[in-house]
């Protein structure tokens, strides 16, 4: 196994012994970036270069025993949708090429201020809208398992990087589930935190009551440890919450013995490919193993979910992506003889096809004269799922679902039909609608491809459900596998 | 919710959302938005009388910032991703009222 | 027919915040174009508003000085469309839930106008427009983000006068809560108006027209005063009025409908999500109503009852907190409150006006000013020359005390000296003497005047004209 597919832990137990430095871990990650980037299409942009001047300033600060923090020295990849001054940001769209911002998102900052080396930023569906990476107007990212298949959205460059060695932790962003499907298909652990946790500053606006920046790494331990470096309320985002910092690495370390665990029945119906529950029901048993209890239990506002998540992220989109006009910042129509048709060439020619589509469904649902009868009844629904939620997790402590029913599906095989694509999402954007934490862990795979489970907590529990994963993955190894075949977690 | 949604529709909405579409592209998206919004009428199966809306799943309230002034950016990097800029000033197209 | 305008009114006043309402640029006016911006007020991708509690804290003020409801639980929204003055292509202002409803300002006729919400919203940017023959508009983002209360009435008033008096009415509460600079030239107190005719004597309500663009007070009248008159001759003709937004030309005094959209906007208003719900706690709105100054028409009754002041003295002394505040601080060194009101409203109004000041720019030490009555009263200066001091005391600051002495103006008190120059007059003036004692009474003034100048004003009128009258009076016998 090659330094870059090493979790951050085992680097900075390396870096402890100083057995090994940041540049030479860095090393190896921009040797697997140039052995197989070309063909998986992880990063929009990469810089190197800088990359090497950090990771030698970090070296420096190693070897001075002077090392600034958890991710002192690490390669990070970030999501493309993440600001950072003077550093274009696209959001792999054509409407922000050049787009370069005078400031960094605070996720990023308290990345940098730890000594964390960015190495580039990762490709994305447009605007983070969509479940394929297919909706990137730069190129589709590749599924390392298997390059024909998508590696899931819209983080699908930050969780192929991870997956392939081409950085040992990257951020990406969940909106409806675009942490924790791509990890899930990707084969590694992604985090969506619980909303209000991690500030949303500088995170460019989806859907602003449900976006979420979070960690994807190679297993629970590196996403606590990253979480907690992410993690905290900032004054710059009124909806981040004040509360004290989390050393989630110290809540790892706790028996499942007791612990209450939900399975409700609505995410195992139809629609579930047999063979991803077969390998759920196995994770299950082997959490019930580790001495969880496990009820199964009933969520029957789940079939609602996906319409009340389109109706509210596509409106809240709408008016988002209404600030693309082509005068302050982003690409511009070449013709500015009169406004309204200046606004519109600007935009018809910059936003891809999704982005059209939630665009125009957004405006729709807010339009005079269907506002209460799309949004506000979609709000209204919203309240019960809370609520249903709410009620579930007075009877246990966290609940396990799929995190995709599917198994990564190939490239253009869902594109022509919207709705089959949005299906995508059915287990994953109940969370987002709640707000609540939830984490996608390998557990198994089908013909080589990767499957998924998804683990929900209370709000602000990440403790908890990082717990659980944590055990599950101390005695599998499913999250040690490798799409290069370093080793593979099926044949344990 | 609605039956089908019209091509006139679909014009409309773009208008608002200054976007543009070929017709054809009109008649595909109002034949997507007809059964988007068909399978998503789902949503009147459940009762909601009385059911406040969710904005936020926050519980946090007043989140207010103090009255301080800090400095705002050199001029020079408020303009710098600006397509056109003339006079110290973003450019638009002519706007007459 | 005769017709009854049914006039409402929507307000807008910047508010006298440091900074603006979602971010930490500065407000004030006049700065280079562009340099008072930032990341959020230029709404650059990812940036988030965070709410100022100033504005939070003076929507307040207006809300309870105008005797409204304060919302327990209130809500920011999006208003959607496209606009380039409009960074985000959304103004966050708020829709359903305002911090302030259902309040009420009285007219000094007793008339009391509704005031259905206050609430808080951002202003937009400004815009330059094309010079003629140039395919461009240039677009300033300073003012963007500023905050600002739009103040709505109901449609209670009827005439133009009383929208004018309502809006300076308004304007003076706003004054005297120190909230808003109300600058109509500058743009930090705008007025549109809603306006319809019916048939008198009757509830039928027609269609409105709004007004935008009126940039004075005198303008607010006026276009009123025109848009009744031209949609009477409509309706008096048989025709109807369209329901328009007219804007008022300055120029050629008269309104003209504004370029129509092709269709009726559509702002698609949602809450905003980038914002938490405003809860207000009782006791802190209770701190903040215990905070309000005593508001211009309690003041104006107060000034009635306690100096019997007329009512006209006491409506102008309380146009301006600084104006009543300067009034009452001359009262506690000198206690004639008429003469004080006089002086006031006569010399310090018409000096104020002459250098072009604002009541908040009045620096005049009521010390001083009371210093300088007292000495009137007392006959040591007359009126006259007490105004002569009063211009000196008024634009350099110094006390009328420094003023008399510098400028080397005797004490007209001092008998001894005012007898030798009466005396001297009498005996150059042997006609007029002769005319007095033979009984023409006029030639006593005419002496009087003598004594005036050979004082150069500086003898008080009363005390010369006695003492000629004695010595005359001595010659007689």
């Amino acid at each position: 196994m090659e330094l870059c597919d090493l979790t951050l832990h085992e680097i900075k137990d390396l870096f402890a012994r100083k057995e090994v430095l940041p540049s030479m871990v860095l090393e190896a990650v921009a040797g697997r970036i140039r052995e197989v980037e070309k063909s998986l299409g992880a990063y929009l942009a990469l810089d190197l270069d800088t990359a090497f001047t950090a990771a030698r300033a970090a070296d420096a600060r190693f070897q001075a025993g002077k090392a600034l923090g958890t991710l002192d020295g690490i390669p990070v990849a970030i999501k493309d949708n993440l600001c950072q001054a003077g550093k274009e940001t696209t959001c792999a769209s054509r409407i922000l090429q050049g787009f370069v911002p005078p400031y960094t998102a605070t996720a990023v900052q308290k990345l940098l201020d730890q000594g964390a080396v960015i190495i580039g930023r990762t490709n994305m569906d447009e605007f983070a809208m969509g479940s394929s990476t297919e909706n990137s107007a730069v190129k589709p990212a590749k599924n390392p398992w298997d390059p024909r298949r998508v590696p899931g959205g819209s983080s699908g460059g930050s969780a192929v990087a991870v997956a392939a060695g081409e950085a040992i932790v990257a951020l990406g962003s969940d909106t409806g589930g675009s942490i924790r499907q791509p990890a899930a298909f990707c084969g590694v652990t992604g985090l969506k935190p619980t909303y209000g946790l991690v500030s949303r500053y500088g995170l460019v606006a989806f859907a602003s009551s449900f976006d979420q920046i979070g960690p994807i790494a190679k297993d629970a331990e590196d996403c606590a440890l990253l979480l907690a470096a992410i993690a905290g309320f900032d004054p710059l985002d009124a909806t981040s919450v004040r509360g004290e910092p989390v050393d989630y690495r110290q809540e790892l370390d706790r028996e499942l013995t007791g612990c209450k665990i939900g399975l409700p029945r609505e995410y195992f119906g139809a629609g579930l490919d047999d063979e991803v529950r077969r390998i759920i029901m196995t994770a299950v048993e082997q959490l019930e193993e580790l001495g969880a209890r496990v009820v199964e239990l009933s969520l029957k506002l789940t079939e609602y979910a996906l319409p009340v998540y389109y109706l509210i992220s596509s409106a809240e989109a709408s008016s988002n992506l209404a600030r693309y006009d082509g005068i302050r910042y982003g690409r511009a129509a070449a013709d500015r003889a009169e406004l309204a048709a200046y606004y519109t060439k600007t935009r018809t020619e910059g936003f891809g096809p999704e982005v059209k589509r939630r665009i125009m469904l957004g405006t729709y649902a807010l339009s005079a004269g269907y506002y209460e009868a799309y949004y506000q009844k979609a709000q209204q629904v919203r309240t019960l799922i809370c609520r249903e939620f709410a009620e579930a997790f007075r009877a246990v402590d966290a609940i396990v679902t799929p995190t995709s029913p599917t198994l990564p599906f190939r490239l253009g095989e869902r594109l022509a039909d919207p709705l089959a694509m949005y299906l995508s999402d059915v287990c994953t954007v109940p969370v987002n609608i709640a707000g609540l934490p939830a984490i996608s862990i390998p557990c198994g795979f089908v013909r080589g491809l990767p499957v998924g489970m998804q683990i929900i907590g209370r709000p602000f529990a990440e403790g908890t459900i990082l717990n659980i994963a944590h055990q599950f993955q101390k005695v599998t190894a499913y999250h040690r596998a490798r799409p290069n075949g370093a080793e593979r977690g099926e044949q344990k | 919710m609605r039956e089908e949604v019209s091509v006139e529709e679909v014009r409309h909405v773009a208008e608002l959302a200054r976007l543009a579409f070929s017709e054809a592209e009109l008649r595909v998206l109002a034949g997507e938005f007809t059964r988007i919004l068909q399978a998503f009428a789902k949503l009147n199966e459940v009762d909601t009388t009385g059911v406040p809306p969710t904005a936020h799943i926050l519980e946090v309230k007043n989140r207010l910032r103090a009255d301080r002034v800090r400095p705002s950016l050199p001029r020079a990097e408020a303009l710098q991703n600006a397509a056109a800029v003339k006079d110290g000033s973003f450019v638009a197209p002519p706007v007459m009222e | 027919m005769n017709f009854e305008a049914v006039i409402g009114l929507e307000v807008h006043a910047e508010l006298a915040t440091e900074t603006k309402i979602f971010c930490a640029c500065s407000t004030k006016y006049g700065a280079e174009p562009n340099t008072q911006t930032c990341p959020v007020c230029l709404g650059l991708p990812g940036t988030l508003p965070v709410l100022n509690e100033k504005v939070v804290e003076y929507c307040l003020r207006a809300g309870l000085a105008l005797n409204c409801r304060i919302a327990d639980y209130s809500k920011l929204d999006r208003k959607n469309y496209f606009y380039p003055d409009l960074p985000k292509a959304y103004q966050i202002s708020q829709y359903d839930l305002p911090l302030c409803r259902d309040g009420f300002l009285r007219l000094a006729g007793g008339k009391t106008v509704r005031i259905t919400r206050i609430h808080i919203e951002e202003d937009a940017g400004k815009l330059i427009h094309s010079p003629e023959g140039e395919r461009y508009s240039l677009v300033d983002y300073n003012r963007a983000g500023v905050p600002l209360i739009e103040i709505v009435t109901a449609p209670d008033l009827t005439t133009p006068e009383e929208a004018v008096e309502f809006l300076e009415q308004l304007r003076r509460i706003l004054l005297y809560l120190g909230i808003s600079d109300c600058k109509m030239e500058e743009g930090s107190l705008r007025c549109d108006a809603n306006i319809s005719l019916k048939p008198a004597g009757t509830e039928r309500l027609g269609t409105k027209t709004e007004l935008k663009n009126i940039n004075s007070f005198k303008a607010l009248g006026r276009a009123l005063a025109y848009e009744i008159e031209r949609q009477a001759e409509l309706l008096a003709e048989g025709q109807t009025v369209k329901q328009e937004t007219r804007k008022w030309e300055e120029a050629k005094q008269r309104t003209l409908p504004m370029r129509s959209k092709e269709e009726t906007e559509d702002y698609r208003y949602f809450p905003e999500p980038d914002l938490v719900p405003i809860e207000l706690d009782r006791s802190y709105v209770a701190a903040i109503a215990a905070t309000l100054p005593e508001l211009p028409a309690a003041r104006k009754r107060r000034l009635i009852e306690e100096y019997h002041l007329p009512a006209y003295d006491a409506d102008r002394l309380t146009a301006a907190k600084p104006l009543a505040d300067f009034f009452e601080a001359v009262l506690r060194h000198y206690f004639n409150p008429k003469a004080a009101s006089n002086f006031i409203m006569g010399e310090l109004f018409r000096l104020m006006g002459e250098a072009g000041m604002a009541p908040e720019e009045l620096t005049v030490n009521p010390a001083h000013l009371a210093d300088l009555l007292k000495r009137i009263d007392e006959g040591e200066i007359s009126l006259t020359l007490g105004k002569t001091i009063f211009e000196k005391v008024f634009r350099t600051g110094a006390s009328p005390e420094e003023v008399i002495k510098a400028e080397g103006i005797r004490q007209i008190s001092d008998p001894v000296w005012l007898r030798t120059v009466v005396t001297e007059v009498l005996k150059e003036n042997p006609q007029s003497v002769g005319d007095y004692l033979n009984g023409k009474v006029q030639a006593l003034q005419f002496l009087v005047g003598q004594v005036m100048r050979k004082t150069k004003g500086q003898a008080n009128p009363q005390v010369v004209k006695d003492m000629l009258a004695a010595e005359l009076a001595r010659l007689h016998f």
